[in-house]
């Protein structure tokens, strides 16, 4: 099978997911056509080569339903002929977006087709497009659906992370956010969201919290404790009647944070780069998405890592940098512990806690971190991976050229 | 018309008067001829066309209509036209549907007849029942009736409403308000009923049918209101509205909470309510009857209807009271020892209205027993449960005395002292001293053999065990164990006094245990068994509790008390000649109470610590580093096998029960293990649950299965396999005296 190699990557800052976030009077629309138009504009694209855009959207009804793949890239003027799909992998999509578009370079389907996702969640709330699993009784009972904060608490009491654990995590990631904004890491991605008159209305990840301490997080209360207590808690301890009780240390300082925002990753075959004069930044190596029990629903990302290791032939240890969805803190946490991956190669220019996870676009910025702290740092090898919602994991391994 | 359960009549307005009435009961029940006569009625008034309007009542004072004719219901299992074994699945599934169709499709066609139908409620409707009233399109209620209760009970047997009750209710007054109404069947008074909008109106009893007629009159075009163009559901719509998500999605948690999902009526309301509110009221009402009848042919569903129903309403009316011997009005019964159980004895007594005496050592300490009932009452007069004068008469009933004297005249004699059989036996002695020869001697044990006890007596043939579970004021259950001896006069009079007290009785003979005490341990033993595989204890108290139980085995091993259980425990491996030494359960358990003084919830530590309330507040955060824990994780398999091991081992002592003769008729087996000790109702009770929920065959080779694997306990008597081998089940071998809950087994 051919390669699928990545040509460029580009995201939107993140903007407060509120009335008060920056980019809430931006559209979903033109957040996601303004990453296309700069895939485009940056590579000087023929967009007539691009065969399909593919967009991750977990909420995916009003200004952002009907296909708005389809609608950013006809909105962003590319050509005609350009296809455009939206895909749902809840927390994945974006990732799941990505690999789609490699897979379809892969098998030749398409010579060059985009990956990425857009989340206005300031303007569509998340959960906004309800579904079955949360409500419909006949698969909720039996599969022990709860919250997900509620899975990432189970997560902590099964394998012992307490309050602290978790919130000295999330103030880590905090700095590390913080630094990688003050080096200018993200600099290559990052393209600034422009406003109606096209003048810039923002140029920075507004969620962060740079100031964060141990005390400060301290004065937090718990999210899901009073759902745990309603009813939830013991849902999840019909699956695991180990737990005496859950232990409740998740909250809005160690969990991600709600923003709008949009990514855009540029895919292509060799010959494809070669016409259009591109330099390849990063290979595809492997990809794979899994299921796992779907209660505690965020232990996807180990057994992921795992399946995807093992399609690309590889060890843990062989992996340079692991960057995981800072869903929750101990979702990272528990990652860690699992596969003994150290912090210093974990998340290293922070996250979701501290930048926020605009749900089906985080899988593309993500992704397109990671190929600049690889070009950043000289690193060879890169997993990207995110917790899923109902017990998902999606991962994907790059490799710099 | 001819109509055999209403009476029929039209006034001068054309306004037609339906009054419910069925013939030779004292209420009215839906049954078929019931269901036929709604049919004729609703033809009339479409077709007639001097008819403008219906307002439908009812005919008995004890109320409107009190849901579906159960027995009737129990009955028609068969079907009509090709038997059942000659038609294909389809053909059975459309017959089956076809027939539980019959009263949604009748109360619908009442419902679009085209002209207004009320309905004048002046006491009860219940379940079906209130199903009618919920198909009219208007519904007035008597607020001079403190009898009056409305209320969909059909989930506590086991049942969903399947007239209508899970669409037409959350379309009247919402979602949120009408799930738990269904789900936990509790029922509700008239001012509750117009509050959340069920009834139109409340008027005095006089007037219902006035009032009624006076909206017909008034409502010439009435439609319900989901027939109205642009109906939208109360409280927002699932999947349509904001919020309406998240109200599902707690309420299935919730029901989880509560249930772990072991009732299916339950999940299977939530599927209706979920899915019947998404469509139209004719699709929803199809939905309905397709759950209703996946609900019925669950095992869970028959077992539930004849335990928690039939058998608790036959054996709470004597059923099991031997024939022939006439009827006993207790005037005067004394309670011997006012300690907790005795207490608790005298206050049922003055309850239920029968003159009381408490005799203990001193009449100070016999004040003290009596203080249990005057803080009872006080509680009942502060939260209106009962008047000052209702309470004062009821202690007025309660002489405390010191003395033997004022025993004299009783009919009856409960002693419930400490399990000290020379002190039972000198109680017995001074009390016959003064008794009349025809009085009974009631002893309050849990354990003495009565046979024994009664020697002390003159008259063993009046001497019976009269065992009574604490708190004696909550427990429902009580007990009779007749001795060698003991009389079938005396086992009438026995029954008598617990159906006087408004208890349900089991009757059972004479062997080390009785019936309860001696299958109630094997619950707490197999936890203990775990504990010493090095189970984690979270593992098996929340598989207890997830298994139906009321609490954890090891919850329970504290509320009965640590050293207890060292001491039953020594006890058996000296009789058996086991070397302690190498019991690791035993070891722990004297470990427990003699190192750590940790003997359970009176010392406020056992297994779990205890709050200053007595209650847990967690099991002790020392006890997994204590034990040598093997197994921390708990996937499915694991948690079925432990299920299986709690509730097997309980049920396979049940069975020896039977074998032995402890006990010999199904209905007290499965109610005693229900009422007892809490064996999980939704299986109807042990016999209900190898008979029903296994299948005898298939339990006997889950418990051979067990034993192989975990011993000699889980060993079934050879009853058993004799039972499997014939196909006989409990109810079949050991029948009810009466034939009604035979001929529903």
């Amino acid at each position: 099978m051919a390669d699928a190699y990545i040509y460029d990557a580009v995201r939107t800052p993140r903007g407060k997911g509120k009335a008060s976030g920056s980019l809430h009077e931006i559209t979903s629309l033109s957040l996601a056509t303004q990453t296309l138009e700069a895939i485009r504009d940056r590579n000087e694209l023929d967009t007539s080569y691009v065969d399909d855009v593919i967009l991750g959207c977990v909420t995916p009804i009003g200004e952002q339903g009907s296909d708005i793949a389809r609608v950013a890239a006809l909105n962003a003027e590319y050509a005609e002929t350009t296809a455009g799909v939206q895909v749902d992998r809840f927390c994945a999509s974006g990732l799941e977006a990505c690999n789609m578009a490699a897979a379809k370079v892969m098998v030749g389907e398409a010579d060059m087709a985009i990956g990425g996702g857009v989340e206005a969640m300031s303007r569509v709330p998340m959960g906004a497009n309800g579904g079955a699993w949360s409500t419909d009784p006949s698969v909720a009972i039996k599969t022990y659906f709860a919250p997900q904060g509620v899975g990432a608490d189970t997560i902590a009491t099964k394998w012992g992370f307490s309050r602290d654990d978790v919130d000295a995590y999330a103030v880590e990631s905090q700095k590390r956010a913080a630094k990688a904004w003050e080096e200018g890491r993200f600099a290559k991605s990052i393209i600034p969201v422009k406003d109606q008159m096209g003048g810039i209305i923002l140029d920075h990840d507004e969620h962060m919290r740079p100031s964060a301490d141990m005390q400060s997080l301290a004065a937090l209360q718990p999210s899901f404790a009073g759902m745990g207590a309603m009813g939830f808690d013991e849902v999840i301890k019909q699956r695991y009647p180990e737990l005496e009780a859950i232990n409740h240390v998740h909250h809005a300082g160690n969990s991600s944070g709600i923003v709008d925002g949009a990514s855009a990753v540029l895919f292509g075959s060799k010959e494809m780069g070669e016409k259009h004069d591109l330099k390849p930044r990063a290979r595809i190596r492997a990809m794979a998405s899994i299921g796992s029990e779907p209660g505690i629903m965020l232990t996807g990302p180990s057994y992921v890592t795992e399946k995807a290791l093992k399609k690309a032939g590889m060890e843990v240890g062989d992996i340079d940098l692991y960057e995981l969805n800072e869903a929750f803190a101990a979702v990272v946490l528990r990652m860690m512990q699992a596969l003994d991956i150290p912090h210093d190669k974990i998340n290293v220019n922070g996250g979701a806690i501290a930048m926020g996870h605009p749900l089906g676009a985080t899988g593309g910025m993500i992704l397109g971190t990671m190929v600049d702290e690889l070009e950043r740092t000289g690193k060879e090898t890169a997993l990207i991976t995110l917790c899923v919602g109902a017990g998902m994991g999606t991962a994907t391994i790059i490799e710099r050229i | 018309m001819n109509l055999e359960t209403f009476k029929w009549d039209v006034d001068a307005d054309g306004i037609a008067h339906a009054i419910f009435d069925v013939p030779g009961r004292s209420m009215n029940t839906l049954t078929a001829k019931a269901i036929a006569d709604i049919v004729a009625i609703t033809n009339e008034v479409a077709t007639n066309d001097e008819i403008k309007g219906l307002v439908i009542s009812s005919g008995k004072p004890s109320g409107f209509c009190a849901g579906a004719d159960l027995g009737e219901m129990n009955q028609s299992a068969g079907g009509s036209g090709k038997p059942a074994a000659e038609m294909s699945e389809a053909e059975l599934k459309a017959a089956q549907f076809e027939r539980g169709f019959i009263l949604n499709k009748t109360l619908r066609e009442l419902e679009t007849c085209g002209k207004p139908v009320a309905c004048a409620l002046n006491g009860l409707a219940l379940g079906g029942g209130l199903e009618v009233a919920l198909a009219c399109h208007y519904r007035v209620a008597a607020n001079d009736n403190p009898k009056l209760q409305f209320g969909l009970p059909e989930a506590k047997i086991g049942l969903l409403p399947g007239a209508g009750g899970t669409q037409r209710l959350p379309r009247l007054i919402g979602v949120q308000a009408a799930l738990p109404l269904i789900l936990q069947g509790e029922s509700f008074k008239a001012d509750q009923a117009l509050s959340m909008g069920v009834v139109g109106e409340l008027v005095p009893s006089s007037e219902t049918v006035a009032k009624a007629k006076e909206w017909v009159k008034a409502n010439p075009n009435a439609k319900a209101p989901w027939d109205e163009k642009g109906f939208k559901m109360p409280g927002g719509q699932i999947h349509r509205s904001p919020g309406a998500g998240q109200v599902q999605s707690m309420a299935n948690a919730m029901l989880i909470a509560k249930t772990y999902g072991n009732y299916p009526a339950q999940t299977n309301i939530l599927s209706c309510v979920y899915e019947g509110q998404q469509v139209p009221i004719d699709a929803a009402l199809r939905i309905e009857t397709r759950y209703f009848i996946k609900t019925q042919q669950r095992p869970e569903a028959k077992a539930m209807i004849r335990s928690l129903f039939l058998s608790m309403q036959e054996l709470s009316k004597g059923a099991n009271r031997p024939a022939g011997h006439p009827k006993t009005e207790f005037s005067k019964i004394a309670v011997i020892g006012a300690g907790l159980m005795g207490a608790g004895i005298a206050y049922v007594q003055a309850k239920a209205g029968i003159p009381t005496v408490l005799v203990d050592v001193s009449k100070e300490n016999a004040e003290k027993g009596k203080d249990y009932s005057r803080r009872i009452v006080e509680k009942d007069i502060s939260r209106g449960k009962t008047t000052q004068e209702k309470g004062d008469a009821l202690l007025e009933r309660i002489t405390t005395t010191d003395s033997y004297e004022d025993v004299k005249g009783a009919d009856l004699v409960i002693e419930a002292v400490f399990e000290n059989e020379e002190l039972k036996a000198k109680i017995t002695e001074m009390a016959e001293a003064v008794l009349a020869d025809d009085a009974v001697m009631g002893s309050n044990t849990s354990t003495l053999p009565i046979t024994g006890l009664a020697k002390a007596s003159k008259r063993p043939e009046n001497f019976i065990g009269i065992h009574f579970f604490s708190p004696v004021e909550r427990m429902g259950l009580v007990e009779i164990i007749s001795g060698k001896e003991t009389s079938e006069a005396t086992l009438a009079k026995a029954i008598d006094y617990v159906l006087a007290i408004r208890k349900t009785p089991i009757s059972v003979n004479d062997f080390r245990g009785f019936y309860t005490s001696r299958c109630f341990g094997t619950y707490t033993q197999e936890g203990m068994h775990m504990l010493s595989e090095g189970i984690k204890p979270a593992i098996i108290e929340n598989v207890g509790r997830q298994s139906g139980m009321p609490m954890g085995p090891l919850e329970v091993s504290d509320s009965v008390g640590l050293d207890t259980a060292l001491k039953i425990g020594r006890a058996s491996a000296a009789a058996t000649g086991a070397d302690i030494q190498k019991d690791t359960r035993m070891q722990f358990l004297a470990w427990l109470v003699e190192d750590q003084g940790r003997v359970g919830r009176k010392a406020g530590k056992g297994f779990y610590d205890y709050n200053e309330k007595g209650k847990p507040s967690g099991l002790w955060p020392d006890l997994n580093s204590r034990l040598d824990v093997k197994v921390d994780e708990c996937p499915p398999e694991l948690k079925k096998e432990l299920t299986n091991r709690l509730l097997v081992r309980q049920a396979v002592e049940v069975a020896r029960c039977f074998a032995e003769g402890v006990i010999t008729d199904a209905r007290d087996g499965d109610i005693g293990s229900i009422l007892a000790w809490g064996f999980a109702p939704y299986t109807g009770g042990c016999c209900s649950y190898i008979d029903l929920i296994w299948g005898v065959d298939k339990f006997v080779e889950e418990a051979d299965r067990l034993a192989a694997k975990y011993g000699e306990r889980f060993a079934v008597p050879d009853m058993l396999r004799e039972m499997a081998a014939k196909g006989e089940s409990f109810y079949s071998r050991f029948p009810p005296a009466g034939s009604e809950a035979k001929a529903a087994a």
